[in-house]
């Protein structure tokens, strides 16, 4: 007993490392062995809000759903677009029709054959407003989409058709050259029509009644703890699928996610603590994988009022005195990158635009960003007060007090820092009631536009306030265009035109980070985080 | 008593009411709603939304209906959770929380009161001495500091248990010793006082007169009036310990009630804070009615009529 607890008290205060260790080589004498028991245990951040795919809105909803459903594309590992339940398709001249040819072998868990009327159902199940789904305007290419969402047509209106049981067509408003990404969304995926009608959706969505046709189906769903799915024996490609059960666990606690892979109980995790990045990087590199994300983070300004209205110079002047590279290497030091532009320069279809005084040494923008102060009628003896607010998180916390030192620095800016709690956040972002605001935009699609419209002066997500009919103008060119090169030059231009006038601060484009065992074998990171788990198999370990 | 029983019960409602009303209008008053996000929602979704949910009621009608449904036992739908109802949710989080409590209480009582008595029959001495200061420093470490180094000990250097949930016993240890050491050390501390104090009373100096030995003296005759503090303490902790620990709840991944108090309220997800806040509230009128009756019980100068 002595030397047991001498031992956990030596073990407490060294804090030697001695986490899970596999006994053997992993993947056996040939490195690509696998495992026995083929089941995997992930971290997946929050509960599933609801398993409906058209219902969904959060991260979690969607790693589960693309295990338990397939649209009709799909993505493979590294992130590219791949045949999902459509094995081919052809699109007309105009960009404008699309048809799609289904594979005669995509089966729901029931054994029914998935259909082009299954897909013509589920998505206008997904665009009728009285489906209650949050992500229905990732359909509104679709004709008539945006009108049956706003309950001025019927959702029968939508511009999607089956032809016959394998041939399905899809006419769109504008052409769109990501519209083949928007169908990995599980807002486009189809259900399973006569259940889900059957059941008049009260409890479908639970284990033993939701039919699904991705490689997965439903086993089980125990809140605040985990959803196991279990293989698909009918999946078309059942046979390439090589993990049989699978358990996403609420892991909302990222301390205690970390501790449950180090424990071994987690084969990959949603995200790590940057508190313990360094640590990790020192005692576990070989497990952390970092990638670029499709996301930016910056500092929104409110351009309704005073002192941001009509006073361009001052807000360059803010966006020019903070030095990216200490918020990035010193704070975030994930390998985040500083951003200069507002788009993400990995963007599909894109080449980015950057601030002019990007090339520019710290200095130098330090010194342009003083003259601007001045300009916009700020002094010493007359500084700028400014409230910055952001929602309650470490991160963001560190950001805004870095920001805030800079900005007195440089330029004699007092500002006074609020925290809110997210919901009330929301609130006050959304009624324009503060000067700065900090927000993060993850791309719903890999496709420029996700960034560039919510800059739009009409678009709902618009909260700086900020409308330049310029940049309207260029937004609509890009929408008509099938040119892909011509149609990202005015993306370009409209960046251009965004970074001139400076409504929002960029300040670094996000990068994703998580935890993977050695034995999981085929995981690849990409810039939307997005993996499907048929493609990952369980070494010998 | 069966009239004092009763009386009590009733008295419940009015104070059951008080605490469902406070909590309704608190919670719609805090800023920020149910499905704010992000991304706003289309408007015709959002009416949509809140027609379902019936938030387009004007609020005294919305109360009205809500605890019409609470005396059915229906707390409504679950705003965050939208394909479960409240009453499902604490349906299936609650044995669970209870499970892990109910052991817990048990562990600590067993330990708590064994140590604060031995603390107590060697008052001033090493022994008393050590059982202070463990208990001392075990109201004194919380329970996120706590639990994270039964963590680091037994899941992951030791590897002796599991770090997280599974269901299993072995799943229960770490979470059930990180929810019974601080109650085991308040135990022991009570318990000590109202041990020293019971052994100088003039009864137990007639027993020790009498010659009986100590065990007897302390088993038959000091312990039960000692215990008054350490139920009356009970019945609250209990209430608060098998309903559930945020903090626990969350380190150990288990699915219990607990968390639906904070995630709840983070979400804006009035149903379920309601229906957790209800449920707590009648549990603690329980418990501490059950604690007078136990009171009755252990201490003959206390008479219900």
């Amino acid at each position: 007993m002595k030397r047991v607890t001498a031992f956990c008290a030596a073990l407490l205060l060294a804090a030697c490392s001695t986490d899970y260790e596999p006994a053997g080589p992993i993947g056996g004498e040939s490195g690509t062995e696998l495992a026995a028991r083929q089941v995997i245990h992930i971290g997946n951040g929050a509960d599933p809000q609801t398993l409906d795919p058209h219902r969904a809105q959060g991260v979690p909803e969607s790693n589960i759903g693309r295990d338990l459903f397939e649209g009709l594309i799909a993505e493979a590992p590294n992130g590219d677009l791949i045949p999902g339940v459509a094995e081919s398709w052809e699109i007309s001249e105009d960009g404008k029709t699309y048809t799609f040819r289904l594979r005669e072998n995509a089966r729901w868990s029931n054994g029914d054959p998935v259909t082009a009327g299954d897909f013509e159902f589920g998505m206008r199940r997904s665009v009728d407003p009285a489906t209650l789904s949050v992500y229905s305007f990732i359909l509104s290419p679709i004709e008539n989409a945006d009108a049956i969402i706003a309950g001025e047509m019927p959702p029968e209106a939508l511009g999607v058709k089956a032809i016959d049981d394998r041939t399905l067509e899809i006419r769109l408003a504008n052409p769109t050259p990501y519209f083949l990404g928007l169908l990995t969304h599980s807002a486009s995926y189809a259900v399973h029509r006569a259940s889900v009608e059957a059941s008049g959706g009260e409890d479908y969505w639970r284990p033993g009644k939701l039919i699904s046709n991705g490689a997965y189906m439903l086993d089980e769903f125990v809140v605040q703890s985990h959803v196991k799915l279990v293989k698909n024996p009918y999946y078309w490609n059942a046979d390439a699928v090589t993990i049989d059960e699978v358990y996403w666990h609420e892991t909302e606690d990222i301390n205690a996610e970390l501790k449950r892979f180090r424990a071994g109980e987690l084969d990959m995790t949603m995200t790590i603590p940057k508190s313990q990045l360094s640590w990790i990087r020192e005692n576990m590199p070989d497990r952390l994988v970092i990638a670029p994300y499709l996301g930016s983070y910056y500092y929104g300004l409110n351009l309704t009022k005073p002192p941001f209205k009509d006073n361009k110079a001052l807000r360059r002047a803010l966006a020019l005195a903070i030095d990216r590279d200490i918020i990035t290497k010193q704070i975030t030091a994930a390998g985040e990158i500083p951003a200069y532009g507002w788009i993400p320069p990995q963007t599909a279809n894109y080449r980015g635009a950057q601030m002019p005084e990007a090339e520019w040494t710290q200095e130098e923008r330090e010194a342009e960003a003083r003259r601007l102060y001045a300009q916009a009628g700020y002094s010493a003896e007359n500084p700028l007060h400014v409230e910055l607010l952001y929602n309650t998180h470490d991160d963001h916390r560190r950001i805004a007090v870095a920001v805030a030192a800079m900005w007195r620095e440089v330029l004699g800016v007092q500002t006074s820092l609020v925290n809110q709690e997210w919901k009330v956040y929301l609130d006050t972002r959304n009624q324009f009631r503060t000067q700065v605001f900090r927000a993060g935009w993850i791309g719903d699609y890999n496709d420029a536009y996700t960034f560039a419209e919510i800059q739009h002066s009409k678009s709902e997500l618009n909260n700086t306030g900020w409308a330049n009919p310029e940049y309207d103008r260029l937004l609509a060119l890009a929408s008509a265009e099938t040119d892909l090169d011509k149609r990202a030059d005015y993306l370009q231009q409209a960046e251009r035109v965004l970074l001139e006038d400076m409504p929002l601060i960029p300040i670094y484009f996000y990068v994703t980070a998580r935890m993977v065992q050695p034995w999981v074998a085929g995981y690849e990171a990409n810039i939307m985080d997005h993996f499907r788990t048929q493609d990952l198999k369980i070494l010998k370990h | 008593m069966l009239r004092y029983s009763i009386r009590r019960l009733l008295g419940a409602i009015p104070t059951l009411f008080v605490l469902i009303a406070i909590a309704f209008f608190m919670m719609r008053v805090a800023p920020g709603g149910p499905f704010d996000q992000e991304r706003s929602l289309p408007v015709e979704v959002e009416a949509n939304l809140r027609a379902a949910y019936r938030l387009d009621e004007p609020l005294y009608l919305q109360f009205a209906r809500y605890l019409g449904g609470v005396l059915h036992g229906d707390f409504g739908p679950s705003f965050h959770y939208r394909d479960y109802t409240v009453t499902e949710l604490i349906a299936a989080g609650f044995p669970v929380s209870l499970k892990l409590g109910a052991t817990a209480i048990l562990l600590a009582v067993v330990v708590g009161v064994t140590a604060g008595s031995i603390a107590a029959l060697r008052q001033n001495r090493v022994t008393d001495h050590a059982v202070m200061t463990v208990s001392m420093t075990g109201i004194s470490i919380p329970n996120f500091v706590m639990a994270p180094i039964l963590i680091l000990v037994f899941a992951i250097y030791l590897r002796w248990l599991p770090a997280g949930w599974g269901g299993a016993l072995r799943n229960m240890v770490l979470p059930v010793i990180a929810l019974a050491l601080p109650q085991i050390a308040y135990i022991a501390r009570l318990t000590r006082g109202s041990m020293i104090e019971v052994l100088r009373s003039n009864f137990i100096r007639t027993a020790k007169a009498q010659g009986l030995s100590t065990r007897t003296i302390v088993l038959k005759h000091a312990l039960k009036p000692a215990l008054l503090p350490v139920v009356s303490y009970l019945g609250p902790a209990t209430a608060a310990v098998i309903t559930g620990s945020v903090v626990i709840e969350q380190i150990f991944g288990v699915p219990g009630i607990g968390r639906f108090f904070v995630q709840g309220a983070l979400n804006r997800d009035y149903t379920l804070v309601m229906g957790v806040v209800v449920f707590y509230g009648a549990l603690i009128i329980a418990f501490n009615f059950l604690v007078d009756l136990a009171y009755a019980w252990l201490d003959p100068k206390v008479k219900y009529s």
